[in-house]
């Protein structure tokens, strides 16, 4: 089935489960999962909110292929004002909780208000429930996944849910489910946790399928699609052997690693925790860190990582809790825990990563953070007294320390928790945060990419890599290769970009298909599964209604066109070593051409025309 | 040839796509709890193991039946639930020692693999081969070319 055409309405301050039918005039729209969810919440959710208000409202949602047998059809996203960075949040999570909702017969869950006491939401089919969450309160992630499914006496539910740092009020909080997935950016678990919400626990009998337009044709088109993914060399073989750690190597070489707070662009020990590394056998027990690859639910692809800690490791030794396999490392979290800090050690990593995962935070966001604190402490501005412990660039114990302070919201935990913005801020040195709007970079460097450093600067959720993934095209070619080190043409490739992954991130599908999927191969599958005749036409303009939704939402919180930056040091301090030496990012240069290619004026605002354009 | 399903757990990866091509191609919907095949995830191992009907050559599901409603299908060798017969008395959920035979409330009638007329929609549907459909003699091949492959690998005397 495309859409179950029914969302539930949860009222945490009244504690109701109310039941309403799908609006279809806006899925047609805006498809499901992020552009259908947004069109909700821009509509019933004030942007001057305050995101931690009751006002605010958090909807989960599914696309129209989550739950089919579209190749990564198992997507779910978190939509909210984001708690880190005050703009529009949608946080995208694998797994098996999105299929599982929408196996129960829901396509979106929309919570509102805030509950009076701690409480977690039990879904089963049609009957939705809050349940009292006072023995949950204070729980792991890791924990209150066990105590659901021992309390339910059913092994087959999912849950989703916030750790303590969720509950303690750290602001890039994630909301985890299947124990190391997570809708992870933007702080939109310190949402759930505001509510008094611990988590959503699904089990769906119900299945869908009764009701794809073309089951025939949608079977067919699936089947097409798997091939490409199979056939392509990236999703096809280089994700599946080494994950998105593939990278680690590839962007070291090419100077755009972001290394020590982004002083340097390449890092001396990349190697040491790339995804190649963790093929190898460890000296000390004769072990791979990788114990296997994995995928989310329907995924054909199976970039997901499973490994084991050694268990001699300084940061396990006598935690045997933690010599399990777990999820871990990916790429992007081996970057912001390893070469942001300049720590090589990746026993460290993946231990630090599961406690990321078992307390649910983010770990770029707070890799990037205890970044800043170490320039901060490397500048005499941070003393050891105020930290609690001597925290150079490349300490391995720093790092773990403070992973566990934070995850225990305790000590100099509680002032990462802010991120990095705000705790640099707080000590005087705002430049020093590497973000955008709050919320910090992924693992490229613009200097070395430069369209990811337009990207991140426009953004609709803060500094991200999810939403124009250019890295595609600048360094792998896909789906042509262009100049990593020129702004040329760079604005038409993010908004293409942008556009592009609005409608993939609507659909109910991952983004990495996108390494070997186009809008073309999408597209018969949403046709065939979806009411309503989906064009490529139809597909493109949606992309950028979404796209311009979100923007028109950021503006009216407040954002301007002063926050579409980088960061100063991007702009004046030259990469120093690799392809790029001697770059800044051309951010200023390409800004106006982005505008422009939007249709907004100068000042970052749609203009009249490209709304009606757009139907918004 | 009479074939079997075989099962490599190392290589599932768990992204379920057995457990949907049964549910739809028995049930015409995308559920996975209507599955006839199920893929466990040991978590803390790092394991994922699809596992169903073996096809006992002396199938106690079979023999436990009162009302002979569990048939060796000529075609495939699958021991095949006839559900006009079937009264879901569930003796044969008790006599199978590994659990594939289940109840389903839905229709009143059990429910276990049939290896689907001879085109199992689980073996097509695995994109990593962890479920294959071959012959029946010889599902050991792969793994009997595997270990082949280890022996005699001592540098060959040259002349």
């Amino acid at each position: 089935m495309a859409w179950n055409r029914k969302i539930l309405r949860v009222d945490l301050t009244k504690g109701t489960c109310k039941a309403e039918p799908l609006n279809m005039e806006w899925a047609q729209e805006y498809l499901g999962q992020r552009g259908l969810a947004t069109k909700y919440f821009v509509e019933e959710v004030d942007p001057k909110v305050d995101p931690l208000s009751p006002e605010n409202k958090l909807i989960m949602t599914t696309g129209p292929l989550t739950g089919t047998v579209a190749s990564t059809g198992g997507r779910y996203s978190v939509v909210t004002k984001g708690a880190l960075t005050g703009a529009i949040a949608c946080s995208n999570s694998g797994g098996y909780f999105g299929s599982e909702l929408k196996f129960s017969g829901w396509d979106m869950i929309i919570f509102e208000g805030k509950s009076p006491k701690p409480v977690y939401l039990s879904i089963e089919d049609d009957k939705a429930e809050l349940k009292d969450a006072a023995h949950l309160w204070g729980k792991t992630v890791f924990q209150t996944e066990e105590i659901i499914k021992s309390s339910h006496q059913d092994t087959q539910i999912r849950v989703s849910s916030i750790g303590r740092s969720g509950e303690n009020g750290v602001l890039f909080a994630c909301v985890v489910n299947d124990l190391h997935r997570a809708a992870g950016r933007s702080g939109v678990g310190t949402v759930m946790g505001s509510k008094n919400l611990k988590a959503v626990a699904v089990r769906g009998k119900n299945g869908s399928g009764g009701a794809l337009k073309d089951a025939k044709g949608f079977m067919a088109a699936t089947k097409a699609a798997k091939k490409v993914l199979a056939d392509n060399a990236v999703t096809g073989q280089g994700l599946p052997k080494y994950g998105t750690q593939v990278l680690m190597n590839v962007i070291n070489e090419m100077g755009a690693l972001p290394t020590r707070n982004h002083r340097d662009v390449q890092f001396e020990d990349a190697r040491k925790i790339s995804g190649e590394a963790m093929h190898e056998k460890r000296p000390t027990d004769g072990k791979t860190h990788l114990v296997t690859n994995a995928a989310c639910f329907g995924c054909t692809i199976a970039c997901g990582r499973i490994s084991k800690i050694d268990e001699s490791h300084f940061s396990v030794v006598n935690k045997p809790q933690y010599w399990g396999a777990s999820g871990g490392l990916e790429y992007e979290a081996a970057w912001a825990l390893g070469a942001a800090n300049g720590v090589g050690d990746l026993e460290a990593l993946q231990y630090v990563n599961v406690l990321c995962n078992e307390d649910g935070f983010d770990p770029i966001t707070f890799g990037a953070t205890v970044a800043a604190a170490m320039e901060l402490y490397d500048l005499g501005i941070l003393t050891k007294e105020q930290i609690g412990m001597e925290a150079p660039f490349g300490s391995a114990q720093a790092l773990v320390e403070l992973a566990q302070m934070t995850a225990q919201g305790i000590g100099f935990g509680k002032e990462l928790g802010m991120g990095s913005a705000r705790l640099c801020a707080k000590y005087g040195r705002p430049e020093l945060s590497m973000g955008v709007k709050k919320q910090e970079f992924p693992a490229y460097d613009s200097r070395g990419i430069q369209g990811m450093g337009l990207g991140y600067a426009t953004s609709n959720r803060g500094a991200c890599h999810l939403r124009a993934y250019t890295v595609a095209s600048e360094v792998l070619g896909i789906p042509v290769k262009t100049d990593p080190l020129v702004t040329e043409g760079k604005a038409d490739l993010v908004k293409a970009f942008q556009d592009a992954t609005s409608v993939f991130d609507s659909a109910g599908v991952c983004a990495f298909t996108t390494f070997a999927w186009s809008l073309a191969d999408l597209q018969p599958q949403l046709d065939t599964a979806c009411e309503g005749g989906w064009s490529m036409e139809k597909l493109a303009l949606l992309g950028e209604r979404i796209w311009n939704m979100e923007r028109l939402f950021n503006n009216a919180a407040g954002f301007t066109a002063k926050d579409d930056d980088l960061p100063s040091r991007l702009k004046t301090e030259p990469a120093k070593t690799g392809p790029a030496k001697g770059l800044v990012n051309g951010i200023d240069k390409m800004r106006p051409e982005y505008y422009k290619a939007r249709g907004w004026t100068p000042e970052g605002v749609p203009t009249k025309e490209t709304l009606d354009r757009l139907g918004l | 040839m009479q074939k079997s399903l075989h099962i490599d757990a190392n290589k599932c990866t768990g992204c379920l796509q057995c457990e949907m091509a049964c549910s739809y191609e028995n049930h015409g919907v995308f559920n996975i709890s209507k599955s006839r095949i199920k893929v466990f995830n040991f978590e803390h191992a790092g394991r994922k193991v699809p596992y169903t009907c073996t096809q006992c050559s002396e199938a106690w599901c079979m023999t436990a039946c009162p009302v002979d409603a569990i048939r060796i299908d000529a075609g495939t060798g699958a021991k095949t639930v006839h559900e006009d017969i079937c009264v879901g008395c569930k003796v044969c959920t008790i006599a199978c020692p590994f659990g594939t035979v289940n109840y389903v409330a839905e229709t009143g009638k059990v429910q276990k693999c049939d290896l689907c007329g001879g085109e199992p929609a689980c073996a097509d549907a695995c994109p990593t081969g962890a479920i294959t459909y071959v012959d029946a003699d010889w599902t050991g091949l792969d793994k009997m070319r595997q270990w082949a492959g280890k022996t005699d690998t001592q540098p060959r005397a040259t002349a």
